[in-house]
């Protein structure tokens, strides 16, 4: 018999310091931003009605969805194709993702930002060569609003996207795709008919990851989007260091929080957890 | 392969086969009859299962030719050719419904609505798999997603079915039940199949003919009995079942056959020997060979010793050394066996002409 009391004993010890930090560094000062957004200024609801009222907060909270939810169309797709060369190409291809997918993972978050506004400003890479070829005679506004964000994001989300996906396709049975052409079905027609609906639990589990990370992101969104493109975390940051406005600011935090978590709850009611993995 | 609805005739021309250094098949040249029942039969890595990817086309041969109906097939993929096709696992798709999955070889050929829903309902009908038509395959038990993948594969009346050892996660009577439906099968749809089964008694008891593999190439084809009776040399004399090897020396043609000397007893056999010379190996199964109190001289025979019996209910398995030392295994009616371990000395071992064959001493 697997799993056996002292087995899950230690386990659950081996898991202590993890979670210890996870209550110590999360859980508890998070119950304070709790706190907050019921005491500041006045004990009360006042925080969380100016948030359903307030037109800013609002429109923040659209965008933030909407940039979320075409990073992640944008991120999925990607990585998928990505990682059908990964797992499925010749050697030479699987090398050569191998190295796309891990080489973003070393350079800075803030580093990336910098370098795509070097590449997308107004005199940035991009438009002085689309200039210079005569292709355009105005720069094209690519930086400082959502485009430049949804570009920035998807970069870093695709390699983390990946690894659902690749997981999902290294355990699809081979011979299931033998039989679907064996059977007189196309390249073409095998894959959206029976490789795409089989890798279905990587498809969610990469769309759940990019979803949730683009609801939170806060620097690349604040550099490529200029101030003309805010998130919700880059509110959050405005309202506790610049407005400040404590009590909006945890409320707003509390908020993503409880939705973020009903998300995931939904999800895994469908897919169990290590079907994502 | 190219008409449906009609069995098809295929020509495998000096088909062989390199991975790399390793010569997984080598100069196959076989004629599979139309609606034959060929058994493709082998040990693991005989080249027996690489000779049926060729033949779905999943496999691209290193040289040789392939023909279907006369037509050259060998650079034809896979999906063009469309052999029906049962594999080992069965492949079913897992996100389809039973239904779904018998569908999917008539959507990719575009055929109507309602022809699908009749052809897949009257193949689920055949297969006895009423009632299931919604389910997933993960619901399913073994044998009813063997079913389906037999339905899956027969729904487009392919002119040849390829069966991968459909039947090796099959527990034993389960494993029956499927074999004589699988012999249904055929007669019904008068398709071309082609098995591949590394078990031998599957083997003689479905196929109207077997192929005999090893390392690669194809030793014998023939029908069971023929391939049984007459094996073409000593491995697919072993592989076929259990069998006795007596030396026999200074063998040389006689009147109807040959004769020779057996542990220095003057032997007959009925079979030919034009090739064999001197020295062999007479080739006897355990069903042929029996017990005698003493020597007759009608019948070929040599002492033993019984030293070990099994009982298997029917009959009883005896173990016997030769007075030279050579190891034989009769099997015999229970009461013979009672009486030649009791005597615990020698008995004879004896045969009649007719039985056995020679086979080259000491080779293949």
């Amino acid at each position: 018999m697997r799993g056996t009391l002292s087995d899950r004993t230690g386990a659950a010890l081996l898991m202590a310091p993890l979670l210890l930090f996870l209550v110590l560094a999360y859980a508890w000062p998070f119950l304070g931003v709790v706190k907050w957004s019921f005491t500041l200024p006045t004990p009360g609801l006042g925080q969380y009605h100016a948030l359903l009222t307030d037109d800013l907060v609002q429109s923040v909270f659209i965008r933030t969805l909407r940039i979320a939810a075409i990073v992640t169309v944008v991120s999925v797709t990607a990585a998928y194709a990505i990682t059908v060369v990964w797992v499925r190409g010749s050697p030479v291809q699987r090398v050569l993702a191998e190295f796309c997918i891990l080489v973003p993972f070393w350079i800075s978050v803030l580093t990336r930002a910098f370098g795509w506004v070097a590449l997308l400003s107004n005199r940035g890479l991009i438009n002085t060569w689309l200039q210079s070829i005569g292709f355009i005679s105005e720069p094209l506004t690519l930086v400082r609003n959502e485009f430049g964000v949804i570009v920035g994001m998807s970069h870093f989300l695709i390699p983390f996207a990946v690894f659902p996906l690749a997981s999902a396709m290294r355990s699809l049975d081979e011979r299931v795709l033998l039989a679907a052409r064996g059977l007189g079905s196309s390249r073409m027609r095998t894959f959206w008919t029976v490789f795409v609906p089989m890798t279905r639990s990587g498809i969610i589990g990469s769309a759940l990851i990019t979803f949730v990370f683009s609801l939170g992101f806060f620097v690349t969104p604040a550099i490529l989007g200029g101030g003309r493109s805010v998130m919700i975390a880059e509110l959050i940051y405005l309202r506790i260091f610049q407005s400040p406005d404590w009590g909006l600011g945890a409320a707003i935090s509390v908020v993503l929080v409880v939705f973020v978590g009903a998300l995931m709850a939904l999800v895994f009611r469908y897919v169990k957890p290590k079907q994502l993995v | 392969m190219q008409q449906p609805g009609r069995a098809a005739e295929i020509k495998a021309n000096g088909i062989g086969k390199s991975f790399g250094s390793f010569r997984a098949l080598d100069n196959l040249t076989l004629d599979i009859g139309r609606g034959e029942f060929l058994t493709l039969l082998g040990p693991s890595g005989s080249g027996k299962t690489t000779f049926l990817m060729i033949l779905a086309g999943f496999v691209q041969p290193s040289e040789g030719k392939l023909f279907s109906d006369g037509v050259d097939i060998t650079n034809r993929p896979a999906e063009q050719r469309a052999a029906g096709m049962v594999f080992q696992g069965y492949a079913l798709f897992p996100h389809m419904s039973v239904e779904q999955n018998i569908a999917f070889p008539l959507k990719v050929r575009k055929k109507s609505a309602a022809e699908i829903k009749s052809r897949v309902g009257e193949m689920i009908e055949r297969v006895g798999l009423k009632g299931h038509e919604k389910k997933l395959p993960a619901q399913l038990s073994g044998g009813q997603q063997q079913r389906v993948a037999l339905a899956r594969a027969l729904v487009f009346e392919p002119g040849v079915l390829l069966l991968d050892e459909p039947f090796s996660a099959l527990d034993k009577s389960l494993r029956g039940q499927m074999q004589a439906e699988m012999k249904r099968l055929h007669q019904e749809t008068g398709t071309t199949f082609v098995f591949v089964t590394h078990d031998q008694s599957e083997a003689l008891a479905l196929s109207s003919r077997v192929a005999i593999f090893n390392h690669g190439k194809l030793l014998q084809v023939g029908r069971p009995d023929e391939v049984y009776d007459r094996p073409a040399n000593r491995f697919v004399a072993e592989f076929l079942g259990e069998i006795n090897m007596l030396p026999v020396k200074g063998v040389r043609p006689a009147d109807n056959g040959a004769t020779g000397l057996c542990e220095d007893r003057a032997v007959n056999m009925r079979c030919k020997a034009e090739a064999i010379k001197g020295d062999a190996i007479l080739a006897i199964r355990p069903e042929d060979m029996s017990i005698a109190p003493e020597a007759s001289a009608n019948q070929n025979g040599i002492a033993a010793t019984a030293v070990a019996s099994t009982y298997l209910g029917a009959a009883t398995k005896l173990d016997l050394t030769t007075r030279q030392g050579a190891k034989v295994t009769v099997s015999v009616p229970n009461e013979v066996a009672a009486v030649a371990l009791s005597k615990g000395n020698s008995v004879w071992l004896t045969w009649p002409a007719e039985k056995g064959f020679l086979l080259p001493d000491g080779g293949q």
